[in-house]
């Protein structure tokens, strides 16, 4: 049942093949038997899940199914969960029992989801590599010695080891798309405002946005119907029809206009992951595409942009755990100010207090105009090159990250390093712009990730430029060995 | 050395909204401590502020109502830093781009004069919450009810040259947004509070000198003892050599002083920069056509028009336009047909002093508007004296009924037949001869014996015109 896509499995609930309640065991039991070794779950919600599934079975012998009831997902634990811990991967929110449920997570439910729990993450959504969690570091199902990538990163290794038929993510710089190419899954941040953000802890407010990661495209718009429309309880949430994400899945390529930005194929791209983007091309000419070169010529001020705009906010966002109406608080505090240091001292771990450091100083008196109004223009002149590059191309695409898949430990002394693992996904974030990463051919056994960025609002055609490639090819259909 | 004071003021206005500027709790005063706070003004992980538009279109009114510049676009930044009654740890605020502009307010000086008041701006705001620091031993206790408040705080340039400027100042904004609607003025509860900053510098001198920032102020008197205090601090400073540090200092009511808060080196450097949680409000010419259209006539307006239409003194139309409810009554009275100048004697002086011995608000009055212009028409027509008119106030105030039911039960219908009067006359100049005699020897004073004799005759329901005339024709004859 593990292997089957959402579509597959939905149809199998509503054929009689299995229950949901079943199925929800089947998941239950996997979870149980591999994730001792890959530390995906931070809290599996067990029984919630199987009431969950028993509830959808009726829903299903009514007759008032939809195409996600019934289907067990896990929710990112950035998403507040009513009744369930709501961790956000730090020790900060260890003890944090969320009051209510986030836009997405009341959605999903709506839709007929079963909650099989919440997905391990980098700290408050910081990192490359789910390595600064609280939880532990999840280990890649394709090679245990590997990163999943990040900050998603439970949530992508439980789709890839199919301990979830699908998993919801959050990408603030690349944390759906970086480790749905790590990882071998499909992954789609949507244009900015597309799903709310209500309820969802803020890493960077005018970056952040969730998405599905899936085992095909097909399933992410399946998932991303479900997740996405305007919510009057985020101002800055997209009052802008949704489509039917499914209907044009299968619209045809002919003709398709991609482009290819000559700035996203220079040194520091890993030889493999080139040939395997090359070959993803040639299937899309094989569809009816054209290929074209582009530019993109502000590329390089993506990440420096980037590590201005998401540490200044996130040190406003993360000022509200200060220890005093919720979270950890530090022992016998002997006074205001030392309630405040040693909560956030000792609750935080050391890449998120860094970025608090680095967005304190560059909101600082003196140096405002310096590093935040500075990269506040070169985003606009980054979304610059986006617009001009959408006047001659219907999508662009290009390798998610440099290399597959690194070593646990291999970067965690070098922040830049790990910071220039998300030097192709942090661009759409900054322009706002809908990114999806799917696996192509892999390199050594380990999955390669192609980005598609499309225009804003262009979710659909993303989907149906990537359901395309899947039906061609099988890279998406590949489960790690020992885990089938 | 003689020295001349100058005054900013900081205004915090609250919104009479319903609800807070960010969340959909209830601001209403005096609930139980946390009883008025939902998980976004509790800064819950993943909560996300909705801007309150009730909160923008005060906001411009208040624009319109200073003539001030209204851009376009409107920006909500965040304020940082830790307080436990700030639960984010930032206030959402406005740096740049305000939601009003420059603008101006004319005073009224005690010498007659006007002064144009400049405004430099006035924004948006979330108040905190409130730290309690009584009754929890040793420990301080949070009430978050206020967190998320509606605030709009209005500068002032420090146009204002002296104590007596700066609380006129003051209490036309007051007035101002009281008229508006968009703020009740409670001052003990905190809707209405004033910081000032103040400075002192030789008369003539150019610059200011170093001002310091007085907070805690929650009525007019204080700000005016809170300012004297200060005048005096400073210039005792000044004269003796030392220098004014700029610094935040407290008012203390009970001791009649202001102590040091904190320094200008122990402020904070609040990292302003614009809410990504919120988009930047736009304000179209649609919207303040709307805002325009829904804004009530003015103080001033009022004023002018009181004097233009009812022919009242400058004195008289000040009076009744200080407050809206007041000119409303006034006017209420006036279209029961009562004349404008009496009505207005009777508003000012009759029912306000009452209300005042009472301790009442007008809107709390057992005398409504309809009743005292029905009592303003007796005296008019003569039915009663304007003597016994007083009795009748009292009367309808007591609750026993209108004018003409009150003047009925109690009989106090004036006499104004003529013969009826004479007759009386009559007895009282037979039954008082001696005086009769020296009355007419020249002591013209006893006039008043024979009117207290008529009026006493008849309750004082005579018509006192009538007992004039008809006296000084009999006992001169």
């Amino acid at each position: 049942m593990h292997k089957k896509t959402i579509v597959e499995l939905a149809a199998g609930l509503k054929a009689g093949e299995f229950s949901s309640v079943e199925l929800t065991g089947h998941f239950l039991e996997r979870i149980e038997r591999l994730d001792g070794n890959i530390n995906a779950f931070i809290t599996i919600t067990a029984e919630q899940a199987l009431a969950e599934a028993a509830a959808a079975d009726e829903k299903l012998k009514a007759g008032e199914a939809g195409p996600l009831t019934g289907i067990p997902i896990v929710q990112k634990d950035i998403f507040c969960t009513q009744g369930v811990k709501t961790s956000c991967g730090s020790r900060m929110l260890d003890n944090f029992i969320s009051p209510y449920d986030a836009t997405v997570v009341t959605k999903l439910k709506q839709a007929g989801v079963v909650t099989l729990g919440k997905a391990n993450m980098d700290e408050f959504a910081m990192g490359s590599s789910n390595e600064t969690s609280f939880y532990g570091n999840v280990h890649n199902p394709w090679d245990s010695e590997r990163v999943p990538g990040g900050s998603s990163g439970g949530s992508a290794a439980a789709v890839a080891a199919r301990m979830a038929a699908a998993a919801t993510g959050t990408d603030t710089g690349g944390s759906i798309r970086q480790p749905a190419a790590l990882c071998g899954i499909t992954g789609l941040k949507p244009t900015y405002g597309r799903i709310s953000r209500f309820g969802m802890i803020a890493f960077a407010s005018s970056l952040d946005q969730a998405g599905p990661m899936t085992a095909s495209a097909e399933d992410a718009a399946l998932m991303l119907q479900a997740m996405a429309g305007f919510d009057p309880r985020d101002s800055t949430s997209a009052d802008h029809p949704v489509p039917d994400y499914s209907a044009t899945l299968n619209d045809s390529l002919a003709g398709l206009k991609i482009g290819l930005p000559k700035e996203y194929f220079e040194e520091g791209l890993d030889g493999g992951v080139r040939s395997s983007i090359e070959a993803a091309l040639e299937v899309y000419k094989g569809l009816g595409a054209e290929v074209v070169e582009i530019s993109l010529p502000n590329s390089a001020m993506a990440v420096p942009t980037y590590y201005v705009v998401a540490p200044a906010e996130c040190s406003s966002n993360l000022s509200r755990f200060d220890g005093a109406r919720f979270g950890y608080r530090c022992e016998d505090p002997k006074d205001l100010e030392d309630l405040y240091k040693r909560s956030r001292g000792e609750g935080f771990g050391a890449e998120v207090k860094r970025r608090i450091m680095i967005g304190t100083y560059a909101l600082s008196a003196g140096y405002y105009d310096a590093y935040y109004l500075k990269a506040q223009k070169t985003r606009q002149l980054i979304s610059d090159d986006f617009k001009q590059a959408f006047e001659q191309v219907d999508v662009i695409m290009g390798p998610a990250t440099p290399a597959p898949a690194f070593k646990l430990g291999e970067k965690t002394d070098d922040p830049v390093t790990m910071y220039l693992n998300d030097i192709y996904t942090i661009a759409a974030n900054l322009a706002g712009l809908p990114g999806l990463s799917m696996p192509v051919q892999p390199v050594n056994g380990l999955p390669v990730g192609l980005q598609l960025v499309g225009n804003y609002f262009a979710e659909a055609k993303l989907l149906n430029v990537a359901h395309k490639f899947q039906q061609e090819t099988g890279w998406h259909r590949l489960i790690p060995e020992g885990l089938d | 050395m003689q020295w001349e004071t100058v005054i900013g003021l900081e205004i915090h206005t609250q919104l009479a909204s319903k609800s807070k500027i960010f969340s959909g709790a209830s601001i209403a005063y005096g609930a139980e401590p946390n009883s008025q706070a939902c998980i976004v003004d509790l800064g819950f992980p993943g909560v996300l502020p909705v801007l309150n538009e009730a909160a923008v279109d005060m906001a411009l009114m208040f624009g319109l109502a200073v003539d001030a510049q209204i851009g376009s676009r409107s920006v909500f930044a965040r304020k940082n830093y830790f307080y436990p009654d700030l639960p984010k740890g930032y206030q959402i605020s406005q740096f740049e781009l305000p939601i009003v502009g420059r603008g101006s307010l004319t005073i009224d000086l005690e010498d007659g004069q006007q002064k144009e008041i400049g405004i430099t701006r006035a924004h948006l705001e979330e108040d905190a919450g409130k730290s309690l620091h009584e009754d929890f031993h040793g420990m301080s206790g949070i009430d978050l009810n206020r967190a998320g408040t509606p605030l709009l705080e209005i500068v002032s340039e420090p146009d204002m040259r002296s104590i007596k400027e700066a609380v006129a100042y003051a209490r036309k904004i007051h007035q101002l947004v009281v008229y508006l609607g968009i703020c009740d003025g409670n001052m003990q509860e905190g809707s209405f509070r004033v910081d000032a900053n103040l400075s002192m510098r030789p008369k003539g001198q150019q610059e200011f000198g170093t001002r310091t920032e007085l907070k805690n102020i929650n009525s007019f008197r204080f700000l005016e003892r809170a300012m004297n205090f200060e005048r005096e601090r400073q210039i005792d400073l000044l004269e003796s050599g030392k220098a004014v540090v700029q610094e935040t200092r407290l008012y203390d009511a009970d001791r009649d002083e202001t102590r040091s808060m904190r320094s200008k080196e122990e402020a904070n450097d609040y990292r302003y920069f614009p809410d990504p949680d919120l988009l930047p409000v736009e304000i179209t010419e649609q919207r303040l056509a709307q805002a325009k259209g829904r804004m009530p006539e003015l103080p001033d307006q009022k004023k002018a028009r009181f004097e233009a239409d009812y022919q009242l003194s400058d004195t008289d139309a000040t009076l009744l336009t200080q407050s809206r409810p007041q000119a409303d009554y006034y006017e209420q009275v006036v279209a029961t047909g009562a004349d404008p100048k009496i009505a207005a004697n009777w508003v000012t002086v009759e029912l306000a002093g009452a209300l005042n011995k009472a301790g009442l608000e007008l809107s709390d009055s057992p005398v409504s508007a309809e009743q005292l212009g029905g009592l303003l028409k007796r005296i008019a027509d003569n039915t009663i004296s304007g003597k016994l008119a007083k009795q009748v106030f009292e009367a309808i105030w007591q609750g026993e009924g209108d004018a003409d039911t009150v003047i009925e039960a109690k009989g106090l219908k004036q006499i104004t037949d003529s013969g009826q009067i004479e007759s009386i006359i009559d007895e009282i100049i037979a039954a008082n001869p001696k005086q009769v005699e020296q009355f007419q020897a020249g002591k013209d004073k006893l006039l008043g014996f024979f009117v207290g004799q008529v009026m006493k005759q008849t309750q004082g329901k005579a018509n006192p015109g009538q007992v004039n005339q008809i006296l000084l024709k009999k006992l001169k004859s």
